[in-house]
């Protein structure tokens, strides 16, 4: 199949080694990657901090950006229930029926990586081998907006070498928010120092989840702590793999970043 | 009362909102700053966080026995939506039976006017003093303090509410007023308050609970005039339900010669089957409970039985103006079930003093904004990460996430003059809708790698709004190319 990726804005330019990862993985299972170029965000930040009118040229880019793909896979719950939810909504309340349309017409071809993994490919074992102490946490818009359920534990207990601790009070938002992180600054570091509590409770090495923006905010706050712990996005996990494992791997995902162009398998 | 005029009440579409200067639905102090002082409280944050977490787990417990709750639900969302659709046409049904039963009407626009209607009732009756029944509407309108002002004592007869009107606090929960209160701060206040109280009283909850009822039992059988609340009104019987859990209502609602029922408008519905569906969801999601004891319904008046007289007062106090907005309009479909708050990880850990409104936690954050205009509260819709656990868990579907969103949008488009962040995210929204822009604004970013000199992580003290990031969390050095930049070179040059 020919895939698009959307890599989201946070991730292409803050933690662009997940897009690499997601790209890995998609070619290794077998199909072409192509990265739309125009691609830039899908317009929940604005929309979300009250700015939908503004939102409103940023769904029409994404729009054009990826207009024709067969199927665009994003690894990121929340921008991908954006897509599903809000963007729309925002298009058709500025008027733009047309937008509108289109917006919902993509939204139904865009999958988050695990739905895209489990749903559309039908597997669980990805192949990957990632031998570390492991806890996920399920995002709030991959749990709730889009509902991924226990796709990603199915996919992380695949993988080789992986011991899968459960996070205790898994369900409760960590409390990033996107601009409530800023705007409410002290709530949201009181959640994500419970969060943070609970991930290091289960003396893993590694807190994984499906949202890059979630993960920089537990990342930062156990940084901040100086704690063990680090944040690796479940694309990361899912695209390494024993062949790329060199001698100072630690818990560095070991990811081979193919440098021709994709060919179908 | 006072001749002063209140100030001017703000409108919406036109329409009234709640006014200002009566009733307690703004605060004095912006959510992320009554916050931040909560937050400190560790007392607090234990009370609330035990409290919480119990019932939320028992709420999920017999939910989970409820085979058919999504349909439930679903029956829940479509009775209200199809009863604020004819909002007028049931009110004046309802108004029509309970006149036929006995019962008198009276319709109040806002705050001001339901209080002098109460306070005029009650004075005609020649009484001091009134039992209240827990409500939510006579504690948005400050029905207490207007009756207090003209020297008519108040006693609230609900055990919570009790424990806050003794300790000259404020309600911070729905339904458990006193959540931010343990037991023994609870004692205190009883062995502080209560007249006569036994001196070796103890924070056993039974102890707490006959301490109470003792300093109840003797205004329940004096009180003359009582004052209630109601969770449904029935239009098609004339018919008025106040759900509870102590009998405390009961009393109220049984003992006095006259009672004076304040209900919001949306309070209404159509028919008495309506009720299988509300009662049903109701205390599942509200207590935990599978049925709660005491369920009191009442239309007009019986001779020789009950109160031989019986007051309506139909509350608006900004509703019309919450009917009007569009999005907006579902936060009318609230049973106050307090579902919502009990799930809120912003709720738990900031408390619901921190909303500065009679209505706290998710409900709070969109129906107060709603009554008082979203300027009033402009701070409320922003209390909130989106997590969308109160959606889950409203059992009429409320979409609280969504409408967080829209009223943020309702304020931003209601500034006037231009502010920073709108200045930022329209030039944001520019660069972000052409690439070449976006790219060079990528490229730029990087030049946080020259603030790091090295570090993987920028440094902690950067100036705001991003030391509200930094302050807590470390913030990862820019790479040096982007994901798009990097593989668009890789890809084009083997083409
Ligand atoms: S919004 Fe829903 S969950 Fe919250 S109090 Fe109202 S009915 Fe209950």
């Amino acid at each position: 199949m020919k895939v698009a990726l959307f890599a989201t804005c946070l991730v292409d330019t803050m933690t662009p080694s997940v897009a690499h990862a997601t790209a890995s993985l998609l070619q290794r299972l077998g199909h072409e990657v192509v990265v739309p170029p125009t691609q830039a965000c899908c317009g929940q930040m604005h929309v979300n901090t009250g700015y939908r009118r503004e939102a409103v040229s940023i769904v029409a880019n994404h729009v054009r950006a990826f207009a024709g793909a067969e199927a665009i896979v994003s690894p990121s719950g929340s921008c991908v229930a954006s897509i599903h939810h809000q963007q729309a909504d925002v298009a058709r309340r500025a008027g733009d029926e047309t937008l509108a349309r289109d917006a919902e017409e993509l939204a139904g071809r865009t999958h988050e990586l695990s739905q895209f993994l489990v749903d559309v490919l039908g597997v669980t074992d990805v192949g990957a081998y990632y031998p570390h102490r492991v806890t996920y946490h399920p995002t709030c818009h991959s749990l709730r907006l889009l509902k991924v359920g226990d796709r990603p534990l199915r996919l992380l207990r695949e993988v080789r070498g992986l011991e899968l601790a459960e996070l205790p009070g898994a369900e409760q938002c960590c409390g990033f928010g996107g601009t409530f992180a800023v705007k409410n600054a002290d709530t949201s570091t009181a959640m994500l120092t419970d969060k943070m509590a609970n991930v290091l409770s289960t003396h893993a090495e590694i807190c994984t989840a499906g949202d890059a923006s979630c993960l920089m905010h537990i990342g930062g706050g156990l940084s901040r702590l100086r704690a063990g712990t680090r944040t690796v996005h479940l694309a990361e996990i899912l695209a390494s793999t024993e062949e790329a494992v060199t001698p100072h791997q630690s818990t560095k995902p070991a990811v081979s970043r193919p440098t021709t162009p994709a060919v179908t398998a | 009362m006072t001749a002063t005029v209140p100030p001017k009440a703000p409108t919406f579409l036109g329409l009234p909102t709640a006014p200002r200067g009566v009733g307690h639905l703004r605060g004095d102090q912006s959510f992320p700053d009554a916050a931040r002082t909560a937050l400190r409280d560790g007392q607090l944050r234990a009370n609330l966080g035990h409290a919480t977490t119990t019932i939320r787990n028992k709420r999920a417990k017999v939910v989970g026995e409820v085979a058919d709750w999504e349909q439930l639900r679903a029956a829940g969302k479509a009775l209200k939506a199809a009863t604020m659709a004819h909002l007028d046409e049931h009110l004046e049904e309802l108004e029509r039976q309970v006149t036929a039963r006995g019962g008198t009407v009276h319709w109040a626009r806002d705050a001001n006017e339901a209080n002098e209607i109460v306070t005029r009732l009650v004075q005609a009756t020649g009484t001091g003093e009134v039992v209240k029944v827990k409500s939510m509407a006579t504690q948005e309108i400050a029905l207490n303090e207007a009756l207090e002002a003209v020297g008519i004592e108040v006693f609230e007869t609900d055990l919570a509410e009790l424990i806050v009107q003794l300790g000259e606090d404020k309600p911070s929960h729905i339904l458990v007023p006193a959540i931010h209160k343990n037991r023994a701060e609870i004692r205190e206040i009883f062995a502080r308050t209560i007249p006569g109280v036994d001196p070796g009283l103890t924070d056993e909850p039974r102890q707490l609970a006959m301490a109470a009822r003792k300093h109840l039992r003797e205004r329940f059988l004096r009180a003359r005039v009582a004052i209630s609340g109601a969770n449904f009104g029935v239009a098609e019987t004339g018919t008025l339900t106040v759900v509870e859990s102590e009998g405390n209502g009961r009393m109220c609602l049984t003992l006095p010669e006259t009672l004076i029922t304040v209900m919001g408008i949306e309070k209404v519905v159509p028919t008495w089957r309506d009720l299988e569906v509300f009662l049903q969801l109701l205390p599942r999601s509200s207590t935990g409970e599978r049925m709660n004891p005491y369920t009191s319904t009442w239309a007009g008046v019986t001779p020789g039985d009950g109160p031989q007289e019986f007051h309506l007062v139909l509350l608006d106090n900004g509703r019309t103006a919450v009917l009007a907005d569009e999005v907006g309009r579902e936060a009318l479909h609230c049973i106050r079930c307090s579902a919502c708050l009990n799930v809120c990880p912003v709720y738990e850990r900031a408390g619901g003093h921190a909303y500065g409104s009679v209505y706290p936690g998710p409900i709070g954050a969109i129906l107060s904004p709603l009554l008082t205009g979203v300027e009033d509260n402009a701070s409320l819709p922003y209390a909130s990460s989106l997590c969308g656990a109160c959606y889950e868990v409203c059992p009429v579907a409320i979409d609280i996430p969504s409408i967080l969103v829209h009223l943020r949008a309702e304020h931003v488009e209601a500034q006037e003059k231009t502010t920073a962040e709108a200045v930022a995210f329209r030039a944001l929204a520019k660069v972000m809708s052409n690439p070449r822009l976006w790219h060079l604004a990528q490229r730029a970013s990087r030049l946080g790698r020259l603030l790091s000199r090295g570090r993987p992580t920028l440094p902690n003290a950067l100036p705001p709004p991003i030391s509200g990031w930094t302050r807590s969390r470390d913030l990862p050095t820019p790479p040096t190319s982007t994901f798009v930049e990097q593989w668009t070179r890789e890809h084009r040059s083997a083409k």
